[in-house]
């Protein structure tokens, strides 16, 4: 039977046992007119009755799919001849991909013989009465769960209460699948980093000069060691970063103060908008306006003053980010801005000074942590950015800072190592994991002192 | 006081540069696509008779749709309308001034209409790419003959068809009806706009409930304590993370260890989840604090219980906050493509997915791949694909903004 179905019918009994609880609350009592003789409204009972009926055999469904295939996987294994069992790890696991191909009728890589056949046909056969088998056990766990609470029912029994404490372990789950997700992110990134660091040093990852993540195909092949140093992508994304930021921050502050302090309210009302509809173009987009309108046009700009411009140099990469990140710089220096108190300002007015004066000498000093802390969310934003560097700026790892070469950045890289088909546990793709550990950690403090001094700030005028 | 003035002035006059660097960008990036792009929707089609002659699809009288000569058709019925095409060479460049799709073109003509066999029929069938670059000016004929696609007999032979009305430049409906292709002509998007809303289905299935509940849970329920705090800082941090770090944690969670199918929008659906989860509890919660506790007393004092106040009175009136929340997180989700790299969605796929595991594709993700394609005449396409995007976008925080307009309460 097919989960989806299953699932359908978990549903509707759960709906007949929902009222199959109702009115047996309301027969115990008498019917619809000594509903007060009940703990809980009726339809608390309903709802009792239908928890106990699916919660049970959904559980049962989800640890079933999860284990399934491992457990069919291994029966069959165990089937095969001695052979094919005793074959090194890499070979069974792609015998084991072919007999699962083969048994759902997809391409198989080799000449199908009699063992693979069977196999497949095991695997099949498995699977349907694994099915079968779980469908019984469900919906079986679902009725004798429901008749079980349906038993229970009694006027005394506090249903709301029951079905209350269910609902609040729900919420608790779902908040903590934010924690899951931090959780999940660390360990996965940590497991595969601390996998690469044994095979490369860390002191070579983070001090070594030269970056070309080539890893041999073939142990004979020329230049395949590998070099795993990634200064030359930590220099490469602070490079970006920086013109991005001597983009951002000048325009973005200057943007916050105009139209906080000078600009008439008809202009706020369509310049705020404006640059909120910046903010919501997406990365892709941005990059292929770098990639294709921006880089051309600075390399001609380039070559007719004589500079030599690389086609994706870090300049060009670095101003459409900066253009990128405008917005969430005014719009937090803004918030840094109004949370200055209006005393100051007066103040500062009322004894004679001009308003770019007031701004200059007591807001900005005043507001400037709050400045501060923005900046620092915008640099995560920006070490963080992809697909603006991926399109635009290059892949090869040059250790300079001319703006003018191309350079590569920490997330060209992931990217770069981990589309395409790829083994798990070469250095290559595991260097992945290594530099979105660094990415992850960089990031995260500076979100955290970005947050908290963004966070502080506001509460201490408030 | 003059210098102070003097500096007054320019202070403000930067001020206002600043604030207008930001839209004039804005300016020039939307009119550089609506040049660029807007062409992408139209499309040259070439006339052609063609005679679907039995002789040469059915040799032995049995037509096989898979291995019958369509090409075979298109080519002669080329060949007659430029008889001065003789000798291998001319007549292979002739042939290109045709796409490949024609013969798909009259495959499926003949698969929906069997009885047109043996019949001669005029149809319009699209140009290769290279001549629709020609008709639309952006390959210049002026160049050396070498620097171009196309060759100056070629160009010859398009003046000719035009001259005769054969060409016409239609509306793209291969751009919406087709998936992916190698041919820029054929190429379209629904496949990638399929694989996006499938994603968001899932993603909305899963992030607007989980969200909502979480929301409610640090809102309503949770006591203050480190666990809370330590919860709610931990949700601010998230929503600061890299999208690509999201990436790394779908392909060693999902696809390595749970072994889900590589590319499927399933995958990409549970990444985006987790992206846009912190999105939509930040915004519920604020949709939830705008409630007036008065409400709650109320209810309270008639003698509901806690869990009876929060949905039966502060989820409703809480709701179109947390719809709005909800839109704005799944317009992150569908432009977002870094995440979807990471999962193996970038592979180039021609079918249109059905299902939700399915290999796919995201439009942005499209974008991305178009962009990358050296022919001309995919620059116009990701140029189209981007205003299609963006539109897409721009429908859905409206119905944002709008939604808070229509529901928005002052307490």
């Amino acid at each position: 039977m097919q989960s989806t179905t299953l699932i359908l019918m978990l549903g509707f009994m759960s709906i007949a046992a929902f009222f199959y609880g109702r009115r047996r609350s309301l027969a115990l009592v008498g019917g619809h007119g000594h509903g007060s003789a009940l703990h809980s409204l009726p339809g608390y009972y309903g709802y009792y009755v239908a928890i106990w009926a699916v919660l049970p055999a959904l559980a049962l469904l989800l640890v079933w799919v999860m284990i399934e295939p491992r457990v069919i996987v291994a029966l069959v294994v165990n089937a095969l001849p001695d052979a094919y069992r005793n074959l090194p790890p890499g070979e069974l696991n792609l015998l084991i991909n072919n007999i699962q191909n083969l048994a759902a009728g997809d391409v198989v890589s080799v000449d199908v013989d009699d063992v693979l056949q069977d196999a497949a046909t095991m695997f099949n056969a498995y699977i349907e009465k694994s099915r079968q088998f779980l469908a019984v056990l469900a919906l079986g766990m679902a009725g004798l769960g429901g008749a079980m609470a349906w038993r229970r029912i009694h006027p005394d029994l506090r249903a709301r209460n029951r079905v209350e404490r269910v609902i609040r372990w729900f919420l608790i789950a779902a908040s903590s699948i934010a924690i899951l997700t931090t959780i999940g992110i660390v360990l996965s990134v940590l497991f595969e980093a601390i996998r690469f660091f044994q095979k490369v040093p860390v002191t070579e990852f983070l001090f070594g000069l030269t970056w070309s993540p080539q890893t041999a195909i073939r142990a004979d092949q020329v230049g395949s060691s590998g070099s795993f140093g990634a200064v030359p992508l930590f220099t490469g994304t602070l490079l970006i970063t920086s013109i991005a930021m001597v983009v951002a921050v000048p325009v973005g502050l200057m943007t916050a103060i105009y139209l906080a302090e000078y600009s008439s309210a008809r202009i706020r009302g369509i310049a705020k908008p404006l640059l909120e509809v910046l903010a919501g173009i997406p990365t892709v987009v941005y990059g292929f306006f770098a990639a294709l309108t921006v880089a051309p046009w600075i390399r001609s700009a380039g070559e007719s003053a004589g500079i030599q411009v690389a086609s994706e140099s870090a300049l060009a990469a670095g101003i459409v980010m900066g253009i990128m990140i405008i917005p969430l710089v005014s719009s937090l220096s803004d918030d840094a801005i109004n949370a200055v108190p209006t005393a100051m300002r007066d103040g500062a007015l009322g004894l004679g000074s001009t308003r770019s004066e007031t701004m200059t000498k007591v807001i900005l000093p005043a507001a400037l942590p709050g400045i501060v802390g923005g900046i620092l969310l915008a640099v995560s934003r920006a070490i963080g950015e992809t697909m603006i560097v991926v399109m635009a700026a290059g892949l090869a790892a040059n250790l300079t800072a001319n703006p003018f070469e191309a350079v590569t950045t920490v997330t060209v890289q992931i990217v770069t190592l981990l589309v395409g088909d790829q083994e798990f546990d070469s250095a290559k793709t595991l260097a992945a994991f290594a530099l979105g550990l660094m990415l992850f950690v960089v990031t995260l403090i500076l979100n955290v002192i970005g947050l908290s001094v963004v966070r502080k700030y506001r509460e201490q005028y408030d | 006081m003059p210098r102070r003035r003097r500096k007054e002035f320019t202070f403000k006059l930067l001020g206002m540069v600043a604030t207008a660097i930001g839209i004039v960008f804005l300016g020039l990036f939307f009119a550089s696509l609506i040049a660029e792009g807007t062409s992408a929707f139209k499309q040259t089609f070439l006339k052609l008779d063609i005679e679907l002659s039995e002789d040469v699809l059915a040799p032995d009288g049995e037509l096989d749709l898979a291995y019958a000569d369509f090409d075979g058709l298109v080519r002669t019925a080329l060949r007659a309308e430029i008889p001065e095409a003789s000798g291998r060479r001319d007549r292979r460049e002739l042939y290109r001034i045709v796409s490949v799709g024609a013969a798909y073109q009259l495959r499926d003509l003949i698969a929906q209409n069997p009885d047109l066999l043996g019949t001669t029929q005029s149809l319009w069938v699209p140009a290769s790419s290279n001549v629709d670059m020609l008709i639309k000016g952006n390959i210049d004929a002026n160049i050396e003959e070498a620097l171009r696609p196309l060759s100056d007999k070629q160009i010859g032979w398009v003046r000719q068809l035009q001259d005769q009305g054969r060409l016409e430049s239609r509306f793209n409906r291969a751009l919406f009806t087709n998936g992916d292709s190698r041919e820029p002509e054929l190429a379209g998007i629904k496949g990638a706009v399929m694989g996006s809303v499938y994603m968001l289905l899932v993603t909305m299935a899963l992030s607007f409930p989980i969200g909502v509940a979480a929301a409610i849970y640090l809102e309503e329920f949770a006591p203050r304590n480190r666990w809370s705090d330590l919860i709610e800082v931990n949700i601010n941090n998230l929503a600061a993370v890299p999208s690509i770090v999201f990436g790394l944690l779908g392909l060693a969670v999902f696809i390595n260890w749970a072994a889900l199918p590589r590319a499927a929008p399933l995958v990409g659906g549970l990444v985006l989840t987790l992206l846009t989860l912190p999105v939509i509890i930040i915004a519920s919660r604020a949709a939830i604090k705008a409630v007036p506790p008065s409400i709650r007393e109320a209810a309270l004092g008639l003698g509901a219980s806690q869990t009876q106040v929060v949905f039966h009175h502060v989820l409703p009136l809480a709701l179109p906050g947390m719809l709005t929340g909800a839109i704005i997180g799944m317009s992150r989700a569908l432009g977002e493509s870094a995440p979807l790299l990471m999962i193996g969605m970038v592979a180039f796929i021609v079918d249109v997915p059905g299902s939700l595991t399915d290999p796919a594709t995201a439009l942005p993700v499209q974008i991305f791949l178009w962009a990358d394609s050296p022919e001309r005449a995919f620059a116009e396409r990701t140029s189209a694909a981007i205003i299609v995007l963006l539109g897409f976008l721009l429908v859905m925080n409206l119905t944002a903004v709008i939604l808070r307009k229509r529901m928005e309460r002052k307490w």
